[in-house]
Parts: C-alpha cells; sequence; structure tokens
C-alpha cells in the first residue's frame, strides 16, 4: 500500500478503502471548497398521503427489519448506519445485519456513530462477508479482531464531529440508516426522551437522518401523530418499524460512565479541580466539560464542591450529561446543560423534565464545515487518553501494545477549548503513559494545555499564563521530562516498541477528513 | 552440594496487578524458565533478563523456574525473586540488590528526610507489607507518616515475601516527606523481620500488642546500634496497665498508641462508634505518654466510607489529647488533617501570643504579656506548639520539587 507522511511525520496510507485521501496538513490547514453531498430527490407524492410509514409483518425485530432493509432495496456492498444512544444496551444494530445475513446480501460498510463490547455479535459477520468492513469507533472485540488484521476493508475511526463532517462533504455516503428511537409516531417523527426504552437524545442519529437515502425508524413506542418533542423529523423518514424493544437503557451506563473509587485517581480529578479553581477559570459565568471516564467524573464532583463554596454558578456545561451535572442543574449551579449523549437514566430523566437541560447533536457541538461549533466557546474541558508524549500528543484508540481497543468520540473535537486537560495516570500496572512518542497519534499536542497525573500537573510549555497562573495554586506543576524520567526509573526503562506488521488496519482522521495517523496490524 | 527446596513466592489471581508468581521446581537438568506475561509485548525481554541474571547471579543452575506476572515492576520483581531465592537455598539472610531509587538522594541513595523525635504524627497511613500497588503513590497524599505493615495485614504464609517486599520498597520507592514506619511483629517473628530490614532507610518502628517494658527492653537489646525510633502500640488490657512503664521503658520512644480492635477483643466487649468501652484506656494512653513526653496517638476508624463519622472521631480524639490517628484508606487523611488543625481564631490568638513572647525575649524580659493580661509560660508553650504546627500544615506534607 503506497503511504505518505503527515504534518506529523507519521506513515499513513493514501488510500483508504478505494477512495484517495490527504494526509494531516497541521491544525487549521486544511480549507476544502465546493458544495456539500446530498442524498437522492425525493418526492412526498410517493409516500402515503395519511402520513403512515409503517412497515406491517409478523415476527420479531429480525423479521421485520428483513422486510424493511428489503423495501429499502439494500445491495450488496451498501453502506448501512446506526447510532449508539443506547451505548452497551443497543439491540438494533445486532438485529439489522441478523436480518442481512438472512436477505443474503455481502460486503456491507456498517458506519455506526459507536459500536460497543455488545456488538461481539456482529464477529461472525465479518468473518463470513456479510460486513466488509466498519468505519466508526471499534471498541473491545471488534478492535481486537481488527487489530488482528481480519477485517476485509480498512477501518476508520472519526470523531463524532468528523463522522458529520464526512457525511456532509460525501466523504461518506449513507444508503441506508437503521436509527432506533424510544419514541416515534408513524410518520417517523422520534424523540430519545420518553418511552419505555428512553436513551436521552438522538443527537447522533441526526445526520444520517438527513443524508442517507433511505432512512428506517424502529420504535418500540410508537405514539399517536405528531410525536412531540421531535428531534428526527419524519419528513426525512421512508419506514417506521415497530418492535418489542429497540435497546436496554440500563445498559447505558457502562464502566466509563463511573465514578473511580480509586484514591490514586481521585486525586487526579482533586488535583484539576483546584487548578481550575486557582487559575481563575472558574469565575462566574464559566463553562466546562467533562468527558466519559471515572476521574473525569470525579473531577465535576470536585468542581461543584469548589462552586458551591465560592458562590460561583457556571454559564452553560456541556454533557454527556450524568446524575453530577443534573444535580448541578437542579441545584443552580449552572443554568444550562448542552448534552449530546445521555451516560445515565438520570441524565435521560432531566433531558425530558427539565427546561434547560438541551439536546444538542455533533452538528451543533462540534462540525467542521459548520459556520463555528460549541466546542471552541467551552472554558475548560476534561479528557482521558491511553497515552501521551513528552510533545503533549495523544492517543485514545490504542494501547502501548498497540491495539485498537477503544473509538475517539467527542474527544478530537473537545481539544479546540479554551483549556484541554488530559487525565491520565502516570503508569497504569508497570504501563508508562507518559511516553516518547505515542504508539498512535490522535491529537496534536499544540492543542492539548494541561496532562493531569496523580504526581502533578504537566502545562504545555507554550501556556506561559496557565503557568504563571499555576503559581497560585498549591497543585504540584512538574516537567513532563521530569515526570517521565521518574516513570521510567519505576518501570525499569522505557517498553519495547510493540511488535507491529506492515499491514495497516485502520485509518485515524482528524476532524477536517484528512488522515492523522494509522494503526498497523498487530503480530 | 547444596539441597534446593521446591517453593514459591509473590501473588497470583485474577485480580492482581502489578505483581509476579514464581514458582521453582528443583529438577536435575539446567535451569529453565517457563515466562508468561501480561506485558509479554512492553517488558517480557527485559523482565526475562532481570530474572534470568539474578538467578545466575546466586548459583541457580537447576531446576525450572515458572513465572506469571501481571505488570510487576523491577522493585517488586527483585523482591519476589529475594523470597524465592531465600527459599530455595534455605537462606534468609541471602540479599538481592535493589533497583536504583524512584528518587535518588546523595549517592544514588533512596532520598529520606532526617529521624526527628518531636515530628508531626496527625496522619500514618496503614499500607499492607504484601501490596506494593498501595505503595507506590501513599506519599502523594500527604500523611505524616506511613507504615508499611508486616503484621495484621500480611498472612502467616506471606511473611517472608513481606519482608522482601517492604525491604524493597524502602530502597527504592519515593515516600516523599512522610516519615517511614515499619510494623514489625511480636516475638521471634518480629525478629526477623527486624533482620531483614537492616540497611533499609527508615524512622520508625511500630511494635504491635506490647504488654511489658521488658519487651521493649528486648527490641532495645536488637536494635543495638540502629537509629530507631519506637512507638508501642497497647492493645491488651495488660499492655493498658503498663503504659507508664512501657512509655519510659527506652529512650527511643516517641509515641504511645493503642490498638482498639484487639483491645476490645481482649476486654470481650463490641466496639462500638461512642467508644465508652474504650474510654478509659484512652485516657490511661494519653496520661501515660504526656507524663513520659510522648506523643499520644489514637488507633484507626475502620469504616472508610462514612466522613462525618471519621471527622466526629478525630474531634473526640483531639478534645480528649490525642494528638494523631492512624489511616486505612488515603481519603481519610485529609479529613484527619483539617479536623487535628486549630480553627483560625486558635491560631489568631496563638500568634499574638508568640509575637508578644518574642518581644518580651527581645526586651529582656521575664513576664509575658498581652494587652493587660499576663501569660503563664504553659499558655506560651501551648501557642508556639500551635503555631508551629500551623506552619507544617501550611508546607503541606511532602515536597514536590
Amino acid at each position: 500500500m503506497s503511504e505518505f507522511s503527515t504534518a506529523l511525520g507519521r506513515s499513513v496510507p493514501m488510500e483508504i478503502n478505494g477512495r484517495t485521501t490527504l494526509p494531516f496538513q497541521g491544525v487549521g490547514v486544511h480549507r476544502p471548497s465546493g458544495f456539500q453531498a446530498a442524498k437522492k430527490i425525493s418526492t412526498c407524492a410517493d409516500f402515503p398521503a395519511d402520513g403512515d410509514k409503517r412497515v406491517v409483518v409478523e415476527g420479531d425485530m429480525v423479521a421485520k427489519l428483513k422486510e424493511a432493509l428489503h423495501r429499502a432495496g439494500l445491495k450488496d456492498g451498501m453502506t448501512v448506519s446506526t447510532h449508539h444512544h443506547f451505548r452497551n444496551g443497543d439491540l438494533v444494530a445486532n438485529a439489522l445485519f441478523d436480518a442481512a445475513k438472512q436477505l443474503g446480501v455481502k460486503d456491507l460498510r456498517w458506519f455506526p456513530s459507536a459500536s460497543f463490547p455488545c456488538h461481539a455479535h456482529l464477529l461472525p459477520y465479518l468473518e463470513d462477508g456479510t460486513i466488509h468492513h466498519i468505519e466508526g469507533s471499534m471498541n473491545g472485540p471488534l478492535g481486537a479482531y481488527c487489530s488482528e488484521g481480519k477485517m476485509q476493508g480498512l477501518g476508520v475511526l472519526r470523531s463524532h464531529g468528523g463522522r458529520w463532517q464526512s457525511i456532509q462533504d460525501g466523504e461518506v455516503h449513507i444508503d441506508i440508516a437503521v436509527l432506533a428511537a424510544p419514541t416515534a409516531d408513524a410518520f417517523g417523527n422520534a424523540t430519545g426522551d420518553r418511552g419505555p426504552s428512553a436513551c436521552g437524545l438522538l443527537g447522533f442519529g441526526l445526520a444520517d437522518s438527513q443524508f442517507a437515502d433511505h432512512v428506517i425508524v424502529v420504535t418500540d413506542n410508537l405514539v399517536p401523530f405528531p410525536c412531540l418533542p421531535w428531534q428526527i423529523q419524519g419528513q426525512n423518514v421512508d419506514q417506521v418499524v415497530e418492535v418489542e424493544r429497540v435497546g436496554l437503557p440500563e445498559k447505558i451506563v457502562s464502566g466509563t460512565t463511573r465514578v473511580t473509587k480509586s484514591p490514586d485517581r481521585l486525586l487526579i480529578a482533586e488535583h484539576i479541580a483546584k487548578f481550575v479553581r486557582d487559575t481563575g477559570i472558574m469565575k462566574p459565568g464559566f463553562s466546562f466539560q467533562a468527558g466519559a471516564g471515572g476521574i473525569t467524573l470525579a473531577f465535576a464532583m470536585f468542581l461543584k464542591k469548589f462552586m458551591k463554596e465560592a458562590g460561583v454558578t457556571a454559564s452553560f456545561v456541556r454533557g454527556g450529561s450524568n446524575q453530577y451535572l443534573v444535580e448541578m442543574l437542579e441545584e443552580g449551579l449552572t443554568p444550562v446543560i448542552l448534552d449530546g449523549q445521555t451516560f445515565d437514566l438520570e441524565g435521560v430523566r432531566s433531558m425530558r423534565e427539565n427546561a434547560g437541560h438541551q439536546n444538542t447533536s455533533p452538528f451543533t457541538s462540534y462540525n467542521f464545515h459548520g459556520k463555528g461549533n460549541f466546542a471552541s466557546m467551552v472554558d475548560v474541558v476534561v479528557l482521558g487518553a491511553t497515552e501521551v508524549d513528552v510533545d503533549f500528543n495523544a492517543n485514545v484508540v490504542t494501547h502501548s501494545d498497540g491495539r485498537l481497543l477503544h473509538g475517539i468520540g467527542g474527544w478530537q473535537n473537545c481539544l479546540f477549548s479554551k483549556c484541554t486537560i488530559l487525565a491520565v495516570p502516570s503508569v497504569r500496572d508497570r504501563i508508562p503513559v507518559i511516553l516518547d512518542e505515542v504508539t498512535t497519534m490522535v491529537g496534536p499536542g499544540e492543542l492539548i494545555d494541561v496532562i493531569a497525573t496523580e504526581q502533578g500537573l504537566c502545562i504545555h510549555p507554550k501556556r506561559t499564563d496557565l503557568l504563571e497562573a499555576a503559581n497560585k495554586s498549591s497543585v504540584p506543576i512538574l516537567d513532563i521530562h521530569d515526570l517521565k524520567a521518574r516513570v521510567d526509573r519505576l518501570c525499569g526503562g522505557a517498553p519495547q516498541k510493540p511488535r507491529l506488521g506492515e499491514k495497516f488496519i485502520a485509518a485515524i482522521q482528524w476532524v477536517d477528513g484528512t488522515t492523522i495517523d494509522a494503526v498497523r496490524q498487530v503480530l | 552440594m547444596v539441597s534446593l527446596h521446591s517453593c514459591h513466592a509473590g501473588r497470583r489471581g485474577d485480580d492482581v496487578r502489578g505483581d509476579v508468581w514464581l514458582s521453582y521446581e528443583p529438577t536435575p537438568t539446567a535451569f529453565e524458565l517457563e515466562f508468561h506475561s501480561k506485558l509479554e509485548g512492553l517488558y517480557g525481554d527485559s523482565t526475562r533478563a532481570l530474572l534470568k541474571e539474578l538467578a545466575q547471579k546466586h548459583g541457580l543452575e537447576l531446576g525450572r523456574l515458572t513465572v506469571e506476572d501481571k505488570g510487576a515492576y523491577p522493585f517488586v520483581l527483585r523482591a519476589r525473586m529475594e523470597s524465592l531465592l531465600q527459599q530455595v537455598f534455605d537462606d534468609p539472610s541471602l540479599r538481592i540488590e535493589p533497583e536504583a531509587p524512584v528518587r535518588p538522594g546523595p549517592g544514588g541513595r533512596p532520598s529520606m528526610p532526617p529521624i526527628q523525635r518531636d515530628r508531626l504524627r496527625r496522619s500514618r497511613l496503614y499500607l499492607p507489607g504484601n501490596e506494593a500497588k498501595y505503595m507506590l503513590n501513599a506519599a502523594l497524599h500527604e500523611p505524616d507518616a506511613i507504615i508499611l505493615d508486616l503484621e495484621d495485614s500480611v498472612a502467616a504464609s506471606a511473611k517472608q515475601d513481606a519482608r522482601s517486599m517492604v525491604r524493597h520498597a524502602l530502597l527504592t520507592l519515593d515516600f516523599g516527606s512522610c516519615e517511614r514506619m515499619v510494623r514489625i511483629n511480636q516475638g521471634a517473628a518480629g525478629l526477623l523481620d527486624l533482620a531483614a530490614l537492616e540497611g533499609a532507610p527508615f524512622h520508625l518502628l511500630l511494635l504491635p500488642k506490647v504488654e511489658t517494658a521488658q519487651e521493649i527492653l528486648e527490641i532495645e537489646t536488637a536494635l543495638q546500634g540502629r537509629e530507631l525510633l519506637l512507638m508501642p502500640i497497647l492493645e491488651t488490657a495488660r499492655g493498658i496497665l503498663n503504659a507508664d512503664a512501657i512509655a519510659g521503658a527506652s529512650l527511643r520512644n516517641v509515641a504511645l498508641t493503642l490498638g482498639l480492635e484487639d483491645l476490645t477483643a481482649d476486654l470481650g466487649v463490641v466496639k462500638t462508634t461512642e467508644g465508652q468501652e474504650t474510654a478509659w484506656a484512652s485516657s490511661q494512653v494519653i496520661f501515660a505518654a504526656k507524663a513520659n513526653g510522648l506523643q499520644a496517638i489514637d488507633s484507626v476508624y475502620g469504616n472508610i466510607a462514612d466522613e462525618h463519622g471519621l471527622r466526629a472521631s478525630v474531634r473526640t480524639a483531639k478534645a480528649m489529647g490525642f494528638e494523631g490517628k492512624g489511616c486505612v484508606h488515603p481519603r481519610q487523611v485529609l479529613v484527619v488533617h483539617e479536623e487535628f488543625s486549630p480553627s483560625e481564631e486558635e491560631l489568631d490568638r496563638a500568634q499574638k501570643i508568640v509575637a508578644a513572647f518574642e518581644e518580651a525575649e527581645a526586651q529582656g524580659l521575664g513576664v509575658v504579656s498581652l494587652g493587660s493580661k499576663m501569660i503563664d509560660p504553659p499558655v506560651v508553650k501551648r501557642a508556639l506548639n500551635l503555631v508551629r504546627l500551623a506552619q507544617a500544615q501550611n508546607h503541606g506534607g511532602a515536597d514536590h520539587e
């Protein structure tokens, strides 16, 4: 495979699944021109005048989806998309490919907004060629499968904003979108905030509904027209499929959405909250975002305490919402949660009940082709990472052994905040987290301001303002090289380089659609 | 020819992290290593090389060593190998060279604050002596002291493993500005502990279940010229009754503490949150400590989830005359420090008294007065202590160079 080098010197393939690509040019350099992609023209005369788009067939979800996919004209090589608001409790993607298999269709491209361990069900379909490859985050077993070089095509990992960008500029054309909806009407209007399987919102399926040639809404709570409120508009929907159950909301809460109990990790969270307080970032009307992950959730808990002590309220916070953010909203510490996905059932309830709990989408929050977005307006964001390096570059998709195990999520998009803090332990059971060079480049160091560990915080040298402000804080400030040297002394030197093959198994896209790095097969 | 013993060292199991299991079988064939590691791709080569090197250096030329590595740090690998080789050759005096310290001090030795009789001992964090993972970052939580425990938190079968682990931890890890304490076992096991810790850098020995002054004298004898402080723990009715004699038995004694779990068991009473059943014993320990110029230190608060309960318990302890408390979880440290800290009004008044004292001294006056009030010498002494305590707190427990 021909390769070229990115602006950060990483080697990436020139071609991704038959499409030529551009290497990463640098932050803010690539500016595409032209017009957005469009879907096939449709005519209202082709749809029932009474608005009833239900597919009425007997049988289980697979039988019904089989019929709907047949009517949608599913063919070999098509692109099929799903959203991930049910996280590890999703039932639709698995049923969708059960149906595709029964239809005997091959070489599909699955384009989910994220995948979870529950999707290990799809491994046999990758084996038998029903699914050609996945373009979306690859978590757990799917990531491991891909890492071993078994997937036919190249995996493509995009941020939430990058996924929207790829749909808008035609990098990915969705043939059929199959969207789980906790509540919908027969016309296709749909919402995520209510119904027995309420999952909060449907923002990750919004682009799919607007740009796919064919849109199937799958619901287990069909209500009389009109479904209010709606986030998916029926005007974009071709068919409505009524099933027993679309997802298991109790499984929305997965490992990354629980507060840590580890004393060292709590210490990281406390360091960050103190830093945010002491440097004056926490001031009246400020804003923040805490991503998924035990440390970042604990950060929100500490920050809440400090805000109360200081009598400071925010102007908005960005979710991933969870019970802690909801408490802040309901106790008046923030008037608004701008929420991209609910991480627990309290978030779901609040979105339904609180006017200040606003659903958003990657378009409003992260989109590259939008006329601005929310991400850059946030004062401080706290995120995780699998590895960082002494130049502050970071990795979130692979482990140090080179295995692909996580998706990008909104991580890359959030780096554009005014102060980006990565919360990481300096070492995990002898696996150093601070390296000379990250295994996979996912976020360029120039966008990462602080690396927060249990030992203390490392501030990017270009942020002299933060370095100075940090003098007011009791939180230890460390030079990243010193910290790395300390970790290396504990671990017995830097680790061996992972044994990787020549073959690329996945491409990592930057928020603008260029390729920032590629992942090679693990031997 | 020495006979080689079949044995094992270290820990294994699904929940084990940062540790290793070593199992040795003597065979007549050349030494071989069967190696499985969670970190094969990252540190497999160097770990294999280290284990082979240590075996060879100590003359282990025959037999099979099976290794299950769950991400053990080099200092853990050395500690486990030391324990294993001691058993293989039946030689408890066998030593493996330690790793270089994580924070090297002068001459490449591990850095350690000087031994100090009268330092702050508000909090002491217990760390099980056979578990490396809790030791790594213990100092970051800034307790005044850490205790590497060889006694109750270590299973009887793991004592030898734990001795090597504690030794290597003291020689390698960075415990910041914490006072390094080690709790040894009673009697003969305690003397083995002491022998194993020869040359390891630490400050203080905690002596469990002390009942008589004689036991302190025996430890004195065993310590010979070693520079170590002592903190006896009274955990039995007999020990409590002998508190005064125990406190006065050695110039090495700096503090006296008690263990309520064992004491209530000895008394045959239920341990309650209010602690009425041990109120007299607590007072006895405080009086014995003060009468002998020692610090009085309270037992631990076991319910780690109950912050309010811990606060209340520290308040009671402080009111009774205790100056410190044991911690069984890092998150307890801050609460203990906060509650042992003087209030702003107390501090304000103390600072005024100290200022008045300094002024009186400068003027060569024998009497200290604040406004129109005379200040008695004990009040001045208490104010000086309070200001010193507050200054120590402001500097935090650990230095961050």
